[in-house]
């Protein structure tokens, strides 16, 4: 390439105390590109996006920008260069307007006052940029997650970055969603700008990037082009082929023949005003149920009124012929359910509390004795479930918090193989889980099913659910849309079924 | 394991990580080392044993407290109602005519009610810890005086020897001491105390979980306001009489000692060892500076410096350990 790259990170390296997160890495962002940071959490992505964004200093290699050997001290700095980072977790204060948001630390004034009229004008024309169409004094706090990203783009943009560095900004985002950022993505891009774009949605990569540079245990692995096969770009990650993502063994082998196994979790009408309404479906003995829909159908809400975490209006949920009472976690548990929430670090784990504590929170009753505490056989259970689903972590007392995110929700899973829970809800189970970990919670589905569990799972990437389930419901509204078999299933089909009138809605 | 490796073992022995956990015991052990350098006084039998009377009260208070934070609330009124409870003895016993175990019963009774309510309005009527805590300081100071007519009651005998001797050893100093193995016992080794860290440290996961979030939160602040209540008693039978102004401020001492002994605002950490340090350290400083003649006033300017310190330490130590 004979132009020259807008940002280089030369040969950087990164040690933290004795360890080595990144190791004589390059990689180049160019003007009207879009260059992919691709590799399995703890590769050492997050460390290289921020030794440009001037959080961290590389202890090796040189950045140059602009054909300059620069240092990034701050992230004011690397602003100044015109270097931006759009974090997963947005630096936005919901409490203020969007105006307000754009413009926070640069406020337009006038003899000493915010000038309210030019903090508009200046907001509106940021968000111009990208072509956003909102009224610029609503509350950040009121927008969909996408709309905040978009708010945080236009932002940095308002402050003429020309590298825009985007971590894992589709995480968060419906499939509809993620198109419309991968089209102000498009529109950056013929403007100019260069982006470092992180995603652990391989389809992505083809789709939004030019070339992909892949990082393995913070070494650089290979630069290739976007177009590259998933399964090519997954082996170049993993440092080994993975045989098959989605490795559900379905139907026959776990089921004898002739015998129609029995519904372990039976829903009956059950419905939750302007939640979800009359909600009727069982699961069987060994099957996977995928729930698909979009964000807002209600998915999660009826996950979470099934686990007794929120009340319901109507309706039963029964669990092998035993009613359950409504919105009571201990009833549930006892009854065989275990709920892995949608939100790991907010609703999964304490995550300042050990791996050991955090695995035993559903039995530290159930296992006690005269309201003691059962130390020793929690610490030999929790051993022994770590040991079984390959929970990487230095020892059992380390902060759960520590964990990669594959980690973090085996230790959520483990919680319920502890209990024997014998239903499990999983609310999108893999999200911010990379490839290897990923397929080794599909592993663990596939033993509890195999055993006799029974899984409902609701997920927002369709590849998931397509691979992973053995009967598909789709939501929309709040209401059944359609089931499918796994025959029927494609994309298009459940798309079909979860988006009558796909409009903007949040 | 060869002999070898002994060495290296020791070396291994991470010194630098045993002070930053136990940053409030080294810096108890520098004070109590000055204090000795400094002044004669210090090291006597009966100035220790001075510093153990005084410790009690704070250090039971703070158990309680120890208890709120660790679940992730903060508990405003033990103050209050350990003055509520030992008026309510005092009344039981002089104006009821109840015997004075009954009373002293009642006492206990009184600020276990104090605190379950508390409880109730924090757990079940969706308040804030402190706002729910911060109308019951006033209420309960409120009661005192109401019950008292702003006037001290004498305790009965059995309150006044929780003040005494036994033999050689001042009560104060045994009730801490059977205190702090109580509390220390139900925070380690009890269901309510393990499922109090977890609480505090994620309510929502906890929840989930399956444990009793509604129900832990109650237990909590019953166990604040039982801890105050005792704390009251003491207190009043060291006077011989219930006072209706008696520990009052006394709440945020008790918070002192949490957060000097480690524990953090935001719940899910703390100990009572450490507890028991942080009050030591508060009733240290206030001792040797007595002892060399510093005026009150200055005395309270270097506990608040004391204070930020201690917190300035541990949020540093925090930092490096995470990253």
């Amino acid at each position: 390439m004979s132009q020259q790259p807008l940002v280089t990170l030369q040969n950087v390296g990164k040690t933290f105390g004795p360890v080595t997160v990144i190791k004589d890495v390059t990689v180049s962002v160019y003007a009207g590109k879009v260059q992919v940071l691709l590799g399995e959490n703890g590769a050492g992505k997050s460390t290289l996006i921020k030794m440009m964004a001037g959080v961290y200093q590389p202890d090796a290699g040189r950045i140059v920008v602009d054909g300059k050997t620069v240092t990034l001290p701050t992230t004011r700095a690397a602003e100044e260069l015109g270097i931006a980072t759009i974090h997963q977790e947005l630096n936005l204060v919901p409490t203020m307007s969007i105006a307000e948001n754009v413009m926070l630390g640069r406020m337009p004034t006038r003899h000493g006052m915010v000038d309210r009229s030019a903090l508009r004008n200046r907001a509106r024309a940021a968000l111009n940029l990208i072509g956003l169409d909102i009224d610029v004094d609503t509350l950040v706090g009121e927008l969909g997650i996408a709309r905040q990203q978009l708010v945080e783009i236009a932002k940095a943009l308002s402050i003429n970055a020309r590298i825009l560095i985007l971590d894992e900004p589709t995480a968060a985002l419906t499939r509809h969603e993620t198109e419309s950022l991968f089209a102000v993505m498009a529109d950056l891009r013929s403007r100019g700008v260069g982006m470092l774009f992180i995603s652990h949605h391989l389809d992505e990569i083809a789709e939004v990037g030019d070339t992909v540079t892949v990082l393995r245990d913070g070494e650089f692995v290979a630069e290739v082009p976007a177009s590259t096969p998933e399964d090519e770009l997954v082996k170049l990650m993993v440092g080994r082929s993975i045989e098959d993502q989605y490795p559900r063994n379905t139907g026959a082998g776990t089921q004898p023949a002739g015998t129609q196994p029995a519904g372990i979790l039976a829903v009956e009408h059950l419905s939750s005003t302007g939640r979800f309404s009359d909600i009727t479906f069982t699961v069987r003995a060994g099957e996977v149920l995928g729930i698909a829909g979009l964000v807002g159908a209600g998915r999660t809400e009826l996950i979470r009124a099934i686990a007794g975490a929120d009340h319901y209006d109507s309706g039963t949920v029964t669990v092998r012929g035993q009613a359950l009472p409504k919105g009571n976690i201990q009833a549930a548990i006892k009854a065989g359910i275990g709920h892995v929430p949608e939100d790991r670090k907010g609703q999964g784990l304490v995550t300042g509390a050990s791996v050991n504590d955090n695995l035993g929170y559903a039995t530290l009753a159930s296992t006690a004795r005269l309201g003691l505490a059962d130390f020793a056989g929690q610490r030999s259970r929790a051993q022994a479930v770590a040991t079984k689903l390959r929970i990487r972590m230095h020892t059992i007392d380390q902060a759960v918090g520590a964990l990669s995110g594959g980690n973090q929700q085996k230790a959520v899973f483990g919680r319920w193989i502890i209990a024997a829970s014998t239903v499990l809800l999983l609310d999108e189970p893999t999200r911010g889980v990379d490839v290897g970990a990923k397929v080794e919670i599909y592993e663990l589905m596939n033993a509890i099913t195999a055993a006799g569990g029974a899984i409902v799972m609701v997920s927002s990437e369709l590849p998931e659910i397509l691979g992973m389930s053995d009967r598909i419901l789709v939501m929309r509204d709040g209401k059944l849309a359609g089931e499918l078999t796994t025959a029927e299933a494609t994309q298009d089909a459940v798309m079909t079924l979860a988006a009558r009138d796909v409009d903007e809605k949040n | 394991m060869s002999t070898t490796t002994q060495p290296a073992t020791r070396r291994g022995f991470n010194y630098k990580k045993f002070l930053a956990n136990n940053g409030a015991l080294v810096g108890l052990v520098v004070l109590c080392i000055a204090l000795f350098i400094a002044t004669p006084d210090f090291l006597t039998g009966q100035n220790l044993l001075n510093i153990g009377i005084q410790v009690s009260t704070v250090a039971v208070l703070a158990f309680g407290m120890t208890f709120v934070i660790v679940a992730g609330g903060i508990d405003l009124s033990v103050g209050a109602v350990a003055a509520l409870s030992a008026m309510v003895s005092s009344w039981l016993f002089v104006s009821a005519g109840l015997p004075g175990w009954l009373a002293l019963v009642g006492g206990l009774v009184a600020g276990l009610l104090a605190g379950v309510v508390n409880g109730l309005a924090n757990a079940y009527g969706k308040l804030p810890s402190f706002i729910a805590t911060l109308a019951m300081l006033s209420v309960a100071r409120g009661l005192t005086l109401v019950i008292s007519d702003g006037r001290p009651i004498k305790t009965p005998a059995e309150v006044s020897f929780l003040g005494g001797n036994l033999g050689p050893v001042p009560m104060p100093i045994v009730v801490l001491l059977v205190a702090a193995l109580v509390a220390s016992f139900l925070l380690n080794r009890t269901v309510i105390g393990r499922s109090m860290y977890a609480v505090g440290g994620n309510a929502e996961a906890a929840r989930l979980s399956g444990l009793p979030v509604k129900r832990i939160l109650v237990t909590v602040f019953a166990l604040a306001g039982l801890f105050a209540a005792l704390a009251g008693l003491l207190l009043a039978g060291r006077l011989d009489s219930a006072q209706p102004q008696a520990a009052a401020g006394y709440e945020l001492d008790a918070i002192a000692a949490v957060v000097i002994g480690g524990a953090s605002l935001s719940g899910g950490l703390g100990k009572i060892s450490g507890t028991f340090v942080g009050a030591l350290v508060l009733v240290v400083i206030r001792n040797g500076l007595n002892l060399l003649n510093v005026t009150s006033f200055w005395q309270q300017v270097v506990i608040g410096l004391v204070i930020a310190l201690a917190v300035g330490v541990d949020v540093l130590r925090r930092k490096t350990r995470s990253s």
